[in-house]
C-alpha cells in the first residue's frame, strides 16, 4: 500500500489538473467581474492603432474569433481555455508582430535559472544552519552565531535587493546593478560571457538566498528538537552509535521530508516573490516581462505570462510530489 | 508554517501560574508585540504632531535630503528641520508619507489576514470533523491555491481592475489567505478530536457545535494567533509588491508606491537613499515585529521549542 501507488500518481496529476485550471479560471473571471471588458477594450485599443498596422480589418477579425468575443461568455471561457492549453497566447499586444509565447521561451531559461540555484542554494544552507540550531552537541559558539543570520528572514526578497543595488552597486561598485550579462557580449561557453553572468547573477540570487534560508532553519531547527524524543533516537545512542552517524542518519533523515513538503508547498511563494527580484535587477526573465507588459498594458502578455508561472510551479509541485514517495515509502496519499 | 507546529501541544494555561512563569512572557513575543504598538502609535498619533497633508504632491521643495544630513551633492536642495526626513522628487514629505502609509499597509493586512482566518476556521473544522468527501473537497482545494504563485494572479487582476481601493485589495488578497489557516486547523482538529477532554465532552452529551467552539477553539488560540500574524505579514507583502509594480491604489500614498515612484525615478542610483530608504525600513519593522510574534507565538503553542537551549 506504500511508495509510488498508481493511485498516489493518479491523485498527484489530479491535483496538477486542478490548480492549473483553477488558475487559469482565477485570472479569466476575476477581470470579467469588472465593469468594462477587457477583451473587447484590448481589440479597440487593436482596432486604434490600426492604421499603422497591414492587413488589420483582418487580424481584428481573428481575434474576435479566437477570443469568441461575438458569443456568450461560456464560449469565450472556452476559447479561453484552449488556447491556453494549446500555449496559444496569441500577439503580444505593445510589440504587435511578435508572439507571447516567442517571448516567453526567451525570458523563461533566465528565470529557471535564478529560480533553481537560488533555491537549492537557500533549501540546502537553511536546512544545514537549522540542524545545526537544533542538535545540542553542537558549540554554544555556533549556535550563538547563528540566530544572527535569521535576522534577514523576514524582509521579502525585492526589499532587501533594493538594500543591496544601494549597497554593492552604488557605493561600493562591486556588482553591476542591472541586467544579467554586460553589454557587448554574446551568450555562449566562453569565459566573457560566463564570468559576466556570474557577476550580474550574484545580487538577485543573494537577495532570495538571504532572505529566504530562515525559513528553512526554523522548520529545520522544530523537526530535529521534535524528533529528539523519540524512541529510535534514544536507541540509537544507547547502541553506542557515533554522534555524527546519529545526527545524519536519525536526526536530519528524519527531518529532512516534511521540509521538501514543505519547499513544495512554498514553490509559489518563491515564484511570487522573484517576479520582484527581477523587476528590481533588470533580469530578463518573466518578472522583467511581466512588468514590461503592466508598463504597456500588454494584457495577453501579462495574461500569457502568469499562466505560465501557474504552469510551472504546478510542474515543480508534481515533481516534487511523485519523487517523495520514492524518497520515503511511508508515504502515501492516504492518510 | 514549520513542519513542528503540526505537533500537537498541550493545553496552554494562563491562569494559577507563578506571573512570571507565564509563557505569554515569551522575550520575542512581547519585542514584536513592542515594534507593532510603536508602528501603530505613530499612525494613530503622527496626524496630531505632524501635517498630513504634506503627503501630497508638490506640497513640499523638491529633493531635499534628511536634516541631519550633510552634502554637496548640487542635485539636492538644503537640509532643513522643516522636513526632517527630508523630500522626494514629487514634493512630498517622507515623514508625512511615512505617518499615513504605514497605518494603511498593516489595515490591508488585517484585514485580508480576518477574511482568510474565518474562512480557514469554518473549512478547517468542517474539514477536521465531518471527514468524508466534505474532507477530501476542502483539502483538495487548499492544497492546490496553496501552489498557486498568488502574487501573479493579483498582478493580473489589479493589472485589468486599475483602480483598486484599499478595502478591494484586502478583499484580492483574502482569496489566498485561507489556505493556510484551512490546513492548520484540519490537522488540528484531526489530533485534538481523540483527546481525551474531548471525549469527555462527547460522554457528558455536549453538541458537535459545542465541542468545537467551547473545547477544541481555546486550547488552538496560540496557533490561530501564530497564523494570522504570519498571514498578516504574508498579506502585506503582496499588498506592497502590487503597489510597488504600480498596480495599487493610485490616489493615496502608500509605503508600497512611494517605492514604486522611487524606483521608477532611479533614486537608488541618484543617491536618494531617503526617499525608498525610509518606507522600506517602515515595513521592515512591521515585518519583523509579525515575525518575532509569530515565532514567539509558536513557542507558547509548543513547549518543546522553547525547551531548545535548556536541554
Amino acid at each position: 500500500m506504500a511508495g509510488l501507488t498508481p493511485r498516489y500518481v493518479l491523485r498527484r496529476l489530479g491535483m496538477f489538473v486542478l490548480t492549473v485550471w483553477l488558475g487559469a479560471t482565477i485570472i479569466f473571471i476575476i477581470p470579467r467581474l469588472a465593469p468594462g471588458d477587457p477583451v473587447a477594450a484590448m481589440v479597440s485599443r487593436l482596432m486604434a492603432q490600426a492604421g499603422y498596422i497591414e492587413n488589420s480589418a483582418e487580424i481584428i477579425a481573428a481575434w474576435r474569433a479566437r477570443f469568441g468575443l461575438d458569443g456568450p461568455i461560456w464560449v469565450q471561457y472556452l476559447a479561453y481555455l484552449r488556447n491556453m492549453v494549446m500555449l496559444d497566447m496569441g500577439y503580444s499586444l505593445s510589440s504587435f508582430p511578435s508572439q507571447v509565447d516567442e517571448m516567453i521561451a526567451d525570458a523563461l531559461p533566465w528565470t529557471v535559472g535564478l529560480l533553481s540555484v537560488s533555491t537549492l542554494l537557500s533549501f540546502l544552507i537553511g536546512n544545514t544552519i537549522g540542524a545545526l540550531m537544533g542538535w545540542p552537541r553542537v558549540p554554544a559558539w555556533i549556535r550563538a552565531l547563528l540566530p544572527t543570520t535569521l535576522t534577514f528572514t523576514s524582509i521579502p526578497f525585492f526589499m532587501l535587493g533594493i538594500l543591496l543595488v544601494y549597497v554593492f552597486a552604488y557605493e561600493l561598485r562591486w556588482f553591476p546593478p542591472t541586467g544579467a550579462y554586460g553589454r557587448g557580449l554574446s551568450p555562449g561557453w566562453n569565459w566573457p560571457f560566463i564570468k559576466s553572468l556570474a557577476q550580474h547573477g550574484v545580487l538577485p540570487v543573494m537577495s532570495i538566498v538571504v532572505t529566504s534560508m530562515g525559513f528553512w532553519a526554523l522548520g529545520m531547527r522544530g523537526m530535529i528538537i521534535t524528533n529528539q524524543g523519540e524512541d529510535y533516537m534514544i536507541l540509537a545512542e544507547a547502541k553506542g552509535l557515533r554522534p555524527s552517524r546519529v545526527f545524519l542518519q536519525y536526526g536530519i533523515r528524519n527531518s529532512i521530508l516534511p521540509q521538501v513538503t514543505a519547499l513544495a508547498l512554498s514553490l509559489g511563494g518563491i515564484a511570487g516573490g522573484s517576479t520582484l527580484v527581477e523587476y528590481i535587477f533588470a533580469y530578463p526573465g518573466m518578472g522583467y516581462l511581466l512588468y514590461q507588459g503592466i508598463v504597456n498594458t500588454d494584457y495577453t502578455l501579462i495574461q500569457g505570462i502568469v499562466f505560465m508561472l501557474i504552469l510551472g510551479t504546478a510542474t515543480a509541485v508534481l515533481i516534487l510530489d511523485l519523487l517523495l514517495p520514492i524518497l520515503d515509502p511511508r508515504i502515501s496519499y492516504e492518510r | 508554517m514549520s513542519a513542528a507546529t503540526d505537533t500537537p501541544a498541550p493545553a496552554v494555561k494562563t491562569v494559577g501560574l507563578n506571573r512570571w512563569d507565564s509563557p505569554w512572557l515569551n522575550t520575542k513575543f512581547l519585542i514584536g508585540v513592542g515594534m507593532l504598538l510603536v508602528v501603530v502609535l505613530m499612525g494613530l498619533l503622527g496626524p496630531l504632531f505632524w501635517d498630513t497633508t504634506l503627503a501630497r504632491v508638490a506640497s513640499s521643495p523638491l529633493n531635499l535630503p534628511p536634516a541631519w544630513v550633510q552634502t554637496d551633492n548640487p542635485a539636492f536642495g538644503e537640509p532643513t528641520w522643516d522636513h526632517p526626513l527630508g523630500t522626494e522628487s514629487n514634493g512630498r514629505d517622507m515623514l508625512a508619507v511615512l505617518i499615513v502609509g504605514t497605518p494603511r499597509s498593516l489595515r490591508v493586512g488585517v484585514i485580508a489576514a480576518g477574511i482568510g482566518m474565518l474562512v480557514g476556521i469554518v473549512l478547517g473544522f468542517s474539514a477536521g470533523f465531518m471527514g468524508g468527501w466534505v474532507d477530501n473537497v476542502i483539502r483538495t482545494l487548499a492544497d492546490s491555491v496553496i501552489t498557486i504563485p498568488s502574487l501573479a494572479v493579483l498582478i493580473v487582476i489589479s493589472a485589468y481592475v486599475r483602480t483598486v481601493s484599499v478595502e478591494n485589495m484586502a478583499l484580492l488578497l483574502a482569496l489566498f489567505a485561507w489556505p493556510g489557516p484551512t490546513r492548520l486547523l484540519r490537522s488540528q482538529v484531526l489530533s485534538m478530536r481523540e483527546r481525551g477532554y474531548v471525549r469527555m465532552a462527547r460522554l457528558t452529551g455536549a453538541s458537535t457545535f459545542a465541542i468545537m467552539f467551547k473545547e477544541i477553539l481555546p486550547n488552538l488560540l496560540p496557533y490561530l494567533a501564530s497564523s494570522f500574524t504570519g498571514n498578516v505579514s504574508a498579506a502585506i507583502l503582496a499588498a506592497t509588491g502590487l503597489e510597488a509594480l504600480g498596480l495599487g491604489p493610485t490616489r493615496i500614498p502608500t509605503l508600497g508606491m512611494t517605492i514604486f515612484y522611487a524606483l521608477r525615478a532611479a533614486a537608488i542610483l541618484r543617491g536618494m537613499w531617503w526617499w525608498w530608504g525610509f518606507p522600506i525600513a517602515a515595513l521592515i519593522v512591521i515585518f519583523t515585529a509579525l515575525f518575532l510574534i509569530t515565532i514567539g507565538l509558536d513557542e507558547i503553542a509548543n513547549p518543546r521549542l522553547r525547551g531548545a537551549k535548556a536541554r
